[in-house]
């Protein structure tokens, strides 16, 4: 057999399964790997022995039954762990530990999954490149001055450098599908509602969601079957019936309608993506899809939407964090004092600048022209995507406007940061299911993915259009392990 | 009519403007968005979830009933009841406030315009509402049991509130005198608020203002915060319109902003966090979606509406013959109401009515009870007053067996048996009663027949004295008329 | 629309953070950059559109008016910065 670690999620469960491997084989395995890799900083909190206990506890006892049997896991610091610090990455709560488990983890671990540890992510999952976290900056394993992305970027990270075998994040405007494009892996985005919000640390309310994030389509498929579930708890989750993804997941894609956008042709991008995207197209061909030339009239105003709406929620979301029932505390001569120095302590710089943001545009005087008038082109940018698919099934574009970028490139110009989720941003705003598959290489021999909308609930179907594709471009990636200490 | 409630001032009058934010707790098990109880007076912090107390991840999940409630509240204020309403966020900063913002009704309450029928000594007026909506209650800050520090008890966090904004139709201290009660009494015949001033389940926030008489123009108005008395409601807005008015006389401007009621001095004054003018920022919840239900859902809601204060009013004015003002005391209170409707039951409603509102109202207001609190069930108060009405007992014995009563809630016809309190309503008894009576006393009766007929009394008062006030004093009044002839 | 000083250090003060001097200037810069950025939504008419504020799929569910949570004091003052066994503490407010 090959290294336990090169194995997918699949072949793992399948292995426990068959009692080829047991839980404890795979778990030492990812805590060793894990223990040598500490130059990525992926992880900020490790849970290994407890893990490894769990392991064992697994193996004397195993329920195969479970869908993920023994099967360790290192997620990302957004989703709370009851007696596991959770910190969202953010000094603020720094010394957080939450008496309860978030509703997507708990289903992981219900099904048979042990937390091996938690992941580094922008601070309060606001970043594009995993560069606002308190704990510092996460390297990426394609090379050590390339950023993996964000914010899911520690879940990318460990990911794609085999330190868990698969992992979860989440997505407001991208975060799980641009990492998952950096690093040449597989992220999918629910639609808005199949996964709940309750016990994630909240970004932007109308616009968070957990996804997977994988080594390929079917692991994805899988992980999305445990975390999707109807919560009480959470008042936007959707009940509906959930498809057993992974076991409906089929390459018969003959005869769909995949559109593609024109005005996801923006200025300045490069040849690469450009051919990227046609052979993407050639793919489905190849599959039996058919391509429809479509148009998204509002997708440029997507971006600048995203800003109003975002911040103007998590300037909202953030205001429990000041000094008094959890997290830092920075004391001050008086109430007030005591907030403002907590606060401005305690959150990063990134932060400040995303809830000034949001406090400016829901501010008297400014409410309508900003905040009431992005809410009025979310309904455009929603309009667009019904209309579109009246036509077509799902809709293929890039993931990103380009690879993976160097740490520090664009820490100082927020704006042109921002513009790294053009192609993800609209799909949030709209509360579509997307998925992020890699596709190919640039000429830096970065990855770069492809993506995949789909219509509200209809996961099955873009699981099964990436299914197909996957197997047409065989993406291959030979990673060289730069990183690893013995 | 009574006097308009005018301030003068070197010979001009003005008019003072009073609108309410009344807050009402909801009555629920549990609270609004999560499902801790709302009991008051329990330890501090011991009713508080992660939800209530905003640990992250936390979502709230709205109460059925508390929208039921206040479904009910719009239907008992006449008002419009709107299908569609939105949570919003109100965005602000403080200790007793753990999400940073508190989920109230912004643009879209579930409740529009209505109105509060108030009566008032002068007669009825109409109180116009201007909207009902449903929010969360803040915690409790205690500033006096740690002298360094500020303690923050949350249990009151999250707990549902109405806040019931009138228009700004009040135009005395009086009229928000009974307008508070009315809106309460209208409440707790609903069962949708208990209407404890005390325990806080009934606050408001007072707006006031002044202006000249016969200006059409509102002046500007100052919104004294979180008034939890009638009495302290009443003071705060006498000296605000008072203060007001000084600061016009002298050529000055009214600023508007938020004052507190110093209930140690008796006086408003302006809050001191001015310097952060507040900008709530509020914007719709993202984590709830618009409250949305049917016509017939508001329709199945009215069968459950009992009949309310002016409907039971005029109903005791037409069946019972009561007169607007003694059918106003009966209705007022639930309690009372519910008090009368029971001693009716088997008994004459005149009768009834004189001796609740007057006996029973004064043995409550010597003890400081309430009507709850009756030492005298409603049950024996009937019977008591059946004893008077078919002649057992006179009006005059009813009220020593009513103090008898009092001390125990004693059965008056086993009183009356006991202590031979039984009127003599025998004519032949009477009749040698009354023979002895004119034996004993015949000088008198010579003067009587003289012409002195005032003397009548005289006899009557013998009867009944012999009688031990037992005699039935109609009787005794027949036959003497007779034996006097 | 340009953000001023003024306006900024207004913004942080709604948002309960302190700024220096320094930052303040430097979130002056990037928010006018930034809001130059997002302005080219006036280009958008937008008079008749519904505006958007929840997007999902579904209607408001309605919870039973019932108690479920117990008393869990300890575990809610657990993290709390102060040590007080029965209450969150702040600084002495004066209203």
């Amino acid at each position: 057999m090959s290294n336990i670690t090169d194995l997918s999620l699949s072949e793992l469960v399948s292995n426990i399964k068959n009692k080829k491997l047991s839980s404890h084989d795979v778990t030492s395995e990812y805590v060793k790997r894990s223990k040598k890799s500490k130059n990525l900083n992926t992880y900020i909190e490790e849970t290994f022995e407890a893990a490894l206990k769990k392991a064992k506890e697994f193996d004397s006892k195993p329920d195969l039954n479970k869908k993920l049997p023994g099967i360790p896991m290192a997620i990302k610091d957004l989703f709370c762990t009851k007696n596991v610090k959770t910190t969202a990455s953010s000094k603020i709560l720094n010394n957080f530990i939450p008496t309860y488990e978030s509703t997507v983890t708990q289903n992981l671990w219900n099904d048979g999954a042990i937390l091996l540890g938690k992941l580094n992510c922008d601070e309060f999952a606001m970043g594009s490149s995993n560069e606002t976290s308190y704990f510092g900056n996460v390297i990426s394993p394609i090379d050590k001055d390339l950023v993996p992305g964000g914010s899911s970027g520690g879940s990318a990270s460990a990911l794609a450098a085999k330190l868990t075998p698969a992992t979860i994040g989440t997505d407001t405007g991208g975060s799980i599908r641009q990492p998952a494009s950096f690093t040449g892996t597989v992220g999918l985005k629910p639609t808005y509602g199949s996964c709940s919000r309750y016990g994630i640390v909240a970004f932007a309310s109308s616009l968070d969601q957990a996804g997977p994030m994988t080594r390929n389509v079917n692991d994805a498929a899988l992980l999305l079957e445990v975390m999707s579930s109807f919560d009480n708890k959470d008042s936007t989750s959707v009940d509906f019936k959930r498809p057993m993804y992974s076991k409906d997941l089929s390459k018969d894609i003959k005869g769909k309608k995949i559109g593609i956008p024109k005005e996801y042709r923006v200025d300045g991008m490069s040849e690469e993506i450009e051919k990227l995207w046609e052979d993407g197209k050639n793919y489905l061909k190849d599959c039996g899809a058919e391509i429809i030339d479509v148009s998204l009239p509002h997708t440029k105003f997507a971006l600048p939407t995203y800003y109003i709406v975002a911040p103007a929620e998590a300037s909202s979301n953030l205001a429990r964090y000041d000094g008094v029932k959890y997290g830092f505390r920075t004391e001050g001569n008086n109430l007030i004092d005591m907030y403002e120095k907590t606060r401005s302590a305690g959150f990063g710089d990134e932060v400040k600048r995303r809830i000034m943001i949001g406090t400016y545009v829901l501010s008297s005087g400014y409410y309508d022209a900003y905040y009431l008038k992005a809410q009025k082109v979310r309904r455009l940018i929603k309009n667009d995507f019904n209309n579109i698919f009246q036509k077509v099934d799902a809709i293929l574009t890039p993931s990103t406007p380009s690879s993976a970028f160097k740490i520090g490139d664009k820490s100082n110009d927020p704006v042109s940061m921002y513009l790294n989720d053009i192609f993800t941003v609209p799909v949030n705003l709209a509360g579509l299911p997307g998925i992020s598959i890699p596709a190919g290489l640039d000429k830096k021999g970065y990855p770069l993915g492809l993506q995949i909308i789909g219509k509200s609930f209809d996961e099955q179907n873009i699981l099964n259009i990436a299914y197909s594709m996957e197997d047409k471009i065989n993406f291959k990636f030979n990673l060289k392990e730069w990183w690893m200490n013995d | 009519m009574t006097k308009d409630y005018l301030i003068e001032r070197n010979g001009k009058k003005y008019e003072v403007v009073i609108g309410l934010e009344v807050h009402a707790q909801v009555l629920s098990e549990s609270k609004l968005f999560s499902t801790s109880p709302t009991k008051f007076g329990s330890e501090p912090n011991t009713q508080v979830s992660l939800v209530d107390a905003a640990f992250p991840g936390m979502l709230p999940v709205i109460n059925e009933f508390c929208i039921k409630q206040a479904i009910k509240t719009g239907i008992g204020l006449n008002a419009k009841i709107n299908n569609k309403s939105i949570f919003d966020r109100k965005n602000y900063f403080y200790a007793d406030l753990p999400q940073g913002y508190q989920i109230s009704q912004y643009k879209d309450p579930i409740v529009g315009e209505g109105n509060v029928v108030v009566d008032l000594a002068s007669g009825s007026k109409i109180i116009g509402i201007e909207r009902l909506h449903l929010e969360q209650d803040a915690g409790k800050s205690i500033h006096d049991i740690d002298p360094k520090n500020t303690l923050v008890d949350l249990n009151r966090s999250g707990v549902a509130l109405m806040e019931i904004v009138s228009k700004p139709d009040l135009r005395s201290p009086e009229e928000v005198n009974f307008y508070i009660k009315k809106l309460r009494s209208i409440m707790r015949y609903l069962g949708t608020c208990d209407g404890n001033m005390q325990e806080g389940s009934l606050r408001a926030d007072v707006n006031v203002s002044v202006r000249k008489q016969g200006d059409d123009k509102y002046g500007t108005r100052c919104e004294i915060k979180n008034v939890n008395s009638i009495k302290f409601m009443q003071m705060a807005i006498e000296y605000e319109a008072n203060r007001q008015v000084d600061i016009l006389e002298e050529g000055g401007k009214i600023d508007q902003e938020t004052r507190l009621f110093d209930t140690k001095k008796n006086v408003t004054r302006s809050m001191r966090s001015k310097e952060d003018a507040h900008d709530y920022r509020y914007f719709p919840d993202p984590d709830l979606l618009p409250l949305e239900f049917s016509d017939e859902y508001v329709e199945n809601i009215k069968k459950e509406i009992p009949e309310l204060p002016d409907q039971k009013k005029s109903r005791f004015i037409e069946k019972f013959n009561l007169s607007p003002y003694e059918a106003n005391i009966l209705v007022s209170d639930l309690d009372i109401s519910k008090y009368f409707e029971a001693v009716i039951e088997n008994s004459d409603v005149k009768l009834s009515s004189n001796w609740i509102t007057g006996e029973l109202f004064a043995l409550l207001n010597e003890k400081n009870l309430e009507i709850t609190e009756s030492p005298i069930s409603a049950k024996n108060l009937s019977k008591l007053i059946n004893l008077i009405k078919d002649g057992t007992i006179s009006g005059k014995i009813a009220k020593t067996v009513f103090e008898m009563m009092a001390e125990g809630d004693k059965n008056p016809i086993e009183i009356v048996k006991e202590k031979g309190l039984k009127q003599q309503s025998d004519p032949k008894e009477l009749e040698k009663l009354i023979e002895k009576v004119i034996n004993d006393n015949q000088d008198t009766v010579k003067e009587y027949k003289s012409g002195k007929e005032k003397l009548f009394g005289f006899f009557v008062g013998q009867a009944m004295k012999v009688s031990g006030g037992k005699a039935n004093p109609q009787l005794v009044n027949e036959i003497l008329k007779k034996k006097l002839k | 629309m340009s953000i001023d000083l003024k306006t900024v250090k207004h913004i942080s003060k709604l948002s309960r953070i302190s700024l220096d001097e320094q930052k303040a200037k430097k979130l002056e810069t990037d928010l006018n950059s930034i809001f130059k950025w997002i302005e080219q939504l006036n280009e958008l008419k937008t008079e008749n559109i519904e505006p958007l504020s929840s997007i999902a799929e579904t209607k408001l569910r309605l919870r039973k008016d019932e108690i479920k949570s117990k008393n869990i004091r300890e575990e809610i003052l657990k993290n709390s910065p102060d040590d007080n066994k029965d209450f969150f503490v702040v600084p002495k407010v004066v209203e």
